[in-house]
């Protein structure tokens, strides 16, 4: 693999930039793979990429029916946090928060991250309690964050209206290494890096059907012909459930469509991530100078990639009572992502009902934090068969009762 | 954007006046059901990608509960029926099929 440096630009540049390899291969699939992944998105892409690097298994082909995190991985809001109410949320979303600090170099493509704080607003009394009892928790699990008042948050964040009627300012939860990535980046070097580890990335290849043979998987079909393989991960966000389905087993998740939007550029006014739960919305400004505003997801099933028009006016309309400044923003557009909700909010990264099927789903409208923590426990769980951080998100935890309950610690109404 | 008619009160409107309410014709697990059942009436639902039954409330209309037949990927709706009615009625499948969705 061509390093990346500044070095490199230079010598480059001397070249009119005619040099540049390929970042990652497109080859054409073998008949058959130690391990395919299903889905092409920022998981699927760590999970290949750690199944080389950690495990050794570089025999590994990554299918993608579009192409390369086309889906959430590109749809999110980019945000990063790891201040998760339950130990087994912690200690994934904290394993996968610190691989996103040297992310960067350890892939050796700049994927932008910028911890540049995470603030969740406390604009209710029994908020204030949740997200104290939250930082207890945290501080328990290892996890740094802190309660601060409402002066720390003005000064924090300067545009806060703090004393609003509807919505006041109580404090916030601040997490200071919480921030932001850019999203497309943190597929691109997962691909690139797993490409260079001689894991084989295909996309445009759908997959159509699932071989089981006497509860145990055999390959998959695609619409690049049969490919085999004895294990079998589906990373597929959304879509989880059709795959499911061709697999003959069901899963405890619902798809819903999650929004997001932009506005015009701006300068500089926001140097932090804002979370506000009362107002179901959250803010950070892009490098661009765009406000990206996520918002609610869809109550009903839904599997068009766009979302309600009246979740945009309500979180827009409520985001307004905390920073009157956006009120004369324009949207500049708005796209949905199919996000797989499960009954506790938490994940889902299990072996599944068919023997070499391994899934991780569910990760709802938390998706893109995650991603480091969420491919290294699943690359550990497919070499090894279990993994300390992936064993508790298995799906037996919906027959045993043994809920990892996070439905209060996102934003977002969910 | 949802455009629903109540088949209670008979009044059309979009999806703002309604409040949707999770998959329909669900069987309920009480005391005495094995853990398997529990988790498949509590969590496993049907998720699928086309026609989905689902039950939606009149909330801001008359407030009753009644059943609508939707599909998942192009949002058309095939049509809602009383909360009453155990199983789709033959009409809505008719709808349904003749999209070529059975």
């Amino acid at each position: 693999m061509q390093r990346y440096s500044a070095f490199a630009v230079a010598r480059e540049a001397l070249g009119y930039h005619q040099g540049w390899e390929r970042a990652w291969g497109a080859p054409e699939p073998r008949a058959e793979y130690d391990v395919i992944v299903i889905g092409a998105g920022g998981h699927g892409l760590a999970t290949a990429y750690y199944l080389a690097k950690n495990h050794g298994i570089t025999n590994v082909a990554v299918l993608e029916k579009g192409w390369l995190g086309g889906g959430n991985t590109g749809r999110n809001t980019t945000i990063i946090r790891s201040n998760y109410l339950q130990e087994p949320s912690a200690a994934i979303y904290e394993l996968s928060r610190g691989l996103y600090e040297d992310l960067s170099q350890k892939l050796n493509f700049n994927i932008m991250f910028s911890p540049r704080g995470v603030l969740m607003l406390c604009q209710t009394e029994h908020e204030l309690r949740a997200l104290r009892r939250t930082a207890h928790a945290n501080r328990l699990a290892g996890i740094e964050t802190e309660m601060v008042d409402v002066a720390r948050v003005k000064k924090l964040c300067p545009i806060i209206e703090t004393s609003g009627p509807r919505f006041p300012v109580l404090g916030g939860l601040w997490q200071p290494r919480g921030g932001t990535a850019r999203h497309d980046a943190v597929a691109w070097g997962y691909a690139r890096a797993a490409s260079d580890l001689g894991v084989h990335v295909i996309q445009r290849c759908e997959v159509t059907g699932i071989d089981v043979s006497g509860g145990r998987v055999t390959g998959v079909q695609t619409s690049k012909g049969p490919i085999r393989a004895r294990k079998v991960a589906m990373v597929v966000a959304g879509h989880s459930g059709v795959l499911a389905e061709m697999a003959g087993f069901r899963l405890p998740v619902e798809s819903v469509a999650l929004q997001a939007l932009v506005s015009e550029p701006i300068k500089p006014c926001m140097d932090i991530v804002v979370m506000a739960n009362t107002v179901h919305g959250y803010m950070s400004q892009s490098d661009k100078g765009e406000m990206v505003i996520g918002g609610g997801a869809d109550g009903f099933n839904n599997y068009t990639q766009r979302g309600s028009f009246h979740h945009i006016e309500e979180t827009v309309r409520a985001l307004k009572e905390t920073f009157p400044m956006i009120s004369r923003l324009k949207m500049l557009r708005q796209w949905g992502g199919i996000v797989d909700m499960t009954g506790d909010r938490s994940p889902i990264i299990s072996k599944t009902p068919v023997e070499g099927i391994f899934i991780n789903c569910g990760w709802g409208t938390g998706g893109f934090k995650a991603i480091p923590g969420s491919g290294w426990a699943t690359a550990a769980m497919i070499a090894n068969g279990g993994d300390r951080v992936a064993d508790p998100f298995s799906l037996d935890r919906f027959r045993e009762g043994r809920m990892i309950d996070e439905s209060v610690a996102a934003a977002v109404a969910h | 954007m949802l455009l629903i008619t109540c088949p209670c009160c008979g009044v059309s409107g979009e999806e703002t006046e309604f409040a949707p309410g999770g998959e329909a014709h669900l069987k309920r697990f009480g005391p005495g059901s094995e853990e398997g059942e529990f988790a498949g009436y509590l969590f496993y639902r049907k998720n699928p990608k086309g026609p989905h039954f689902e039950r939606w409330r009149h909330a801001y209309g008359c407030g009753k509960w009644f059943h609508v037949a939707r599909d998942t990927v192009t949002l058309e709706i095939f049509g809602a029926y009383k909360a009453t009615e155990t199983a789709p009625p033959q009409e809505i499948l008719d709808r349904i099929a003749a999209r070529g969705k059975a």
